[in-house]
């Protein structure tokens, strides 16, 4: 069965496929590193599979791969002690291709292990460990959808029979030349999120690969070079910084770097930067104490999405399904000939150059999990909900990238869906367009009751932004907000200076000062005239 | 016949001039301030008003040292008498060549209008702008001071309300400025320390 799901794996993901590796590069051995990889006899010579690979690289990194087994990029499992919700890639669901269960081979190309393909994975393995997606210097190292995130050292005819030859991987190779992570090797699977380049977070996208100064002031390759793990800065492979249990307000003050700071998060700007960055400038002062009620990012990332590559900002499900007069599925296009529309999928509006959404944060998010009922008489559902005010001492003013859409619900039990999508099989949406046997195939998958009915509902999902520094002199102006109808318009909780004002005392003020004007003026002509006459 | 008398020494019309001045911009640069219009720009405008605020406040200092040791301050003494003899003129006696009912001496600069509206702006006004526009300047530190439940709307409200009792007053001193003796008389006096008294 698993053969004939790889054949649409390859037509689906056919261009993800070389995204992660379409520059060999011969890198040199950084002078820093006191191993060379490729002097170690373990690693002479090729390698069938992934598995192999890290079979050879637990005979040195004897606890590496049960660090690993700890993480959520390991479990996909994540337990918000805050609220006790269970949550994690393979619980939560989202408004892009709504949910893992039933799609598993699929989107477990981005798992950092080989094989998870359905529930009979075997999590204590730690031979399944991908050592390479992370680890990889070459970008040559790929893994292949539909096949549970496999790496294969040999061409493969994938499906079997099909005809349809995977070219392999130089395993051999890429082991010999392992490093650090990179921007490469994390934006292989983040900045495809949401299955295509910059879909997802607006915030990570290809062009984050080798960002000039504008895009990101940190992550410039030709300035800073930060990689994500000089601010994710990782030790015993969990890497800090959780979309899940987010760091809104970092009260910690710098961090010494290197140091571990118990419960800090070194991934937050404050980490580096302290709560009073502006060292210089007739501003420096009034900016600093903006850092008591706005996020850094607010003003420091005017937008997102810069780097070229759009990212998803509506994805409205319920108008998939329409086909020709030939009952084929088809795809429409916009004029730069980015999709607009597929049967499979519905309508979506794509978008660069975002500016942000503004709302107060406390870093708690509750999310709306299958088991939990929805009211669709108040739309639109929150995916996730943000909770955070002007008076908790905990929020401040973030940016957000809010995803919008319209996906399917069981419309007596009044739970959200995780409709099976991907897949060669008589359920699979994206072959029969049939939404009932979609919905029944991926709720008997996630062990949940559906009752036939369907309808669908707008919901909403939150994304902050925190990705894309721009430059200090590229930071929001101050009339940005200071202004009418600014951009910090609808916030509550606030007074600002330049945007708002009380009616009355405007409307009374102005009144009495046209007033005394008319006045001495009238009495002016009347003296005048007056004067004239005598 | 016209005679003429030292009315406004050094120091005060030195003080009047850059007070004017400073208020008048301090004006200017509130409606960038305000969100009412763009001449500055929010930014520079920020600057330009803090400074200026500082340096009125400077001025201040002297003055009231001035005030306090030339013993100037009883000029703002409210008084009752003439004031009904005033409105009367400003009603109709201005009109009709009427003689003004106020004889300026250096004792009694103000006529006795003028003494209540220096008193109201002296007494109320700006101290209601100075102690909202010092809120303001140190917002962030309120709460080390015990006064973080001043909230933010109601200092920029005063603020504003104290800003719109100095446009009026500033409209109705500028043409008041006129109501001399002659039409310049007021404004001589003001530039040169002699008033001219019939």
């Amino acid at each position: 069965m698993h053969s004939t799901i790889s054949l649409i794996a390859t037509a689906l993901f056919a261009g993800w496929l070389f995204l992660a590796g379409n520059s060999p590069a011969e890198a040199a051995l950084p002078k820093t590193t006191t191993a060379d990889h490729g002097k170690f006899k373990e690693l002479q010579g090729g390698f069938g599979t992934g598995p192999e690979v890290t079979k050879a690289c637990l005979g040195c990194h004897t606890e590496a791969a049960k660090q690993v087994h700890s993480t959520k990029h390991w479990t996909w499992e994540f337990i918000n002690t805050e609220n006790n919700q269970k949550l994690g890639k393979k619980n939560v669901l989202n408004n892009f291709c709504i949910s893992i269960p039933q799609n598993t081979p699929f989107c477990t190309t981005c798992h950092v292990g080989y094989g998870w393909k359905d529930s009979n994975f075997d999590f204590s393995s730690q031979e399944n460990v991908d050592c390479l997606v992370c680890h990889d210097t070459t970008g040559t190292y790929k893994k292949v959808p539909g096949t549970g995130g496999m790496a294969f050292g040999k061409d493969m005819e994938l499906p079997p029979g099909s005809g349809r030859i995977v070219k392999g991987v130089d395993l051999g190779m890429v082991a010999r030349k392992v490093g650090k992570s990179s921007r490469d090797t994390c934006g292989s699977c983040h900045f495809y999120g949401g299955g295509g380049d910059g879909v997802k977070h607006g915030d990570l996208d290809s062009s984050m690969a080798v960002p000039d100064t504008d895009l990101d002031v940190h992550m410039d390759a030709l300035g800073l070079d930060f990689t994500c793990g000089t601010c994710h800065a990782t030790s015993s492979h969990d890497v800090p910084g959780s979309r899940y249990t987010p760091t809104a307000k970092d009260k910690g003050g710098a961090h010494m770097r290197g140091k571990q700071v118990e419960g800090g998060n070194p991934a937050t700007c404050v980490a580096c930067h302290d709560t009073t960055p502006h060292k210089t400038g007739d501003h420096a002062e009034r900016l600093n104490h903006h850092s008591a009620k706005v996020a850094c990012q607010t003003c420091h990332i005017p937008e997102f999405a810069r780097g070229g590559v759009p990212t998803k900002m509506v994805w409205d499900w319920s108008t998939a399904g329409e086909v020709d007069a030939n009952g084929k599925q088809i795809v429409r296009k916009d004029n730069k000939g980015k999709i607009t529309y597929e049967s499979r999928k519905g309508d979506f509006i794509i978008a660069t150059n975002v500016k942000p959404e503004y709302r107060w944060f406390n870093g708690e998010i509750t999310y709306t999990l299958l088991d939990d009922k929805i009211d669709p008489t108040h739309q639109p559902i929150g995916i996730n909900r943000i909770n955070g005010s002007a008076s908790d001492g905990k929020s401040l003013i973030w940016p957000m990238k809010i995803m919008r859409g319209k996906q399917p619900y069981d419309a007596a039990n009044m739970n959200l869906v995780t409709p099976h999508t991907a897949g060669n099989d008589d359920y699979g949406y994206w072959k029969n367009l049939n939404w009932g046997k979609a919905i029944e195939s991926g709720m008997k998958e996630s062990g949940k009751p559906f009752s036939g009915k369907y309808d669908f509902v707008s919901t909403e999902m939150y994304w902050p932004i925190t990705h894309m520094v721009a430059p200090k002199d590229k930071a929001l102006a101050c009339t940005e907000c200071h202004a009418k109808e600014g951009r910090l318009a609808g916030i509550d909780g606030i007074y600002l200076i330049g945007q708002d004002n009380n009616r009355w005392v405007d409307t009374i003020g102005w009144t009495l000062a046209l007033l005394t004007l008319l006045g001495v003026i009238g009495h002016g002509l009347i003296r005048i005239v007056a004067s004239k006459k005598s | 016949m016209t005679q003429k008398i030292y009315i406004f020494k050094r120091f005060e019309r030195f003080w009047h001039w850059s007070q004017a001045a400073l208020i008048i911009f301090l004006m200017i640069t509130a409606l960038d301030l305000h969100g009412t219009m763009t001449i500055f720009g929010f930014a520079d405008a920020v600057i330009y008003h803090r400074a200026a605020a500082w340096t009125l406040v400077g001025l201040w200092v002297f003055a009231i040292f001035w005030h306090l040791t030339t013993g100037e301050w009883r000029q703002y003494v409210p008084t009752t008498t003439n004031v009904i003899a005033m409105v009367r003129y400003y009603l109709s006696g201005i009109f009709k060549n009427a003689p003004h009912p106020h004889r300026q001496t250096q004792l009694q600069k103000h006529n006795p209008l003028q003494r209540l509206a220096y008193l109201f702006i002296l007494a109320f006004v700006g101290p209601l702008l100075w102690t909202t526009g010092w809120l303001l300047l140190f917002y962030a530190s309120l709460g080390d001071w015990g006064l973080g439940w001043l909230s933010l709307e109601w200092i920029a409200i005063g603020h504003t309300i104290g800003a719109f009792f100095m446009l009026i007053f500033l409209i109705a001193h500028l043409y008041l400025i006129t109501a001399g003796a002659t039409v310049s008389s007021h404004l001589k006096a003001m530039i040169t320390g002699w008033e001219e008294v019939h």
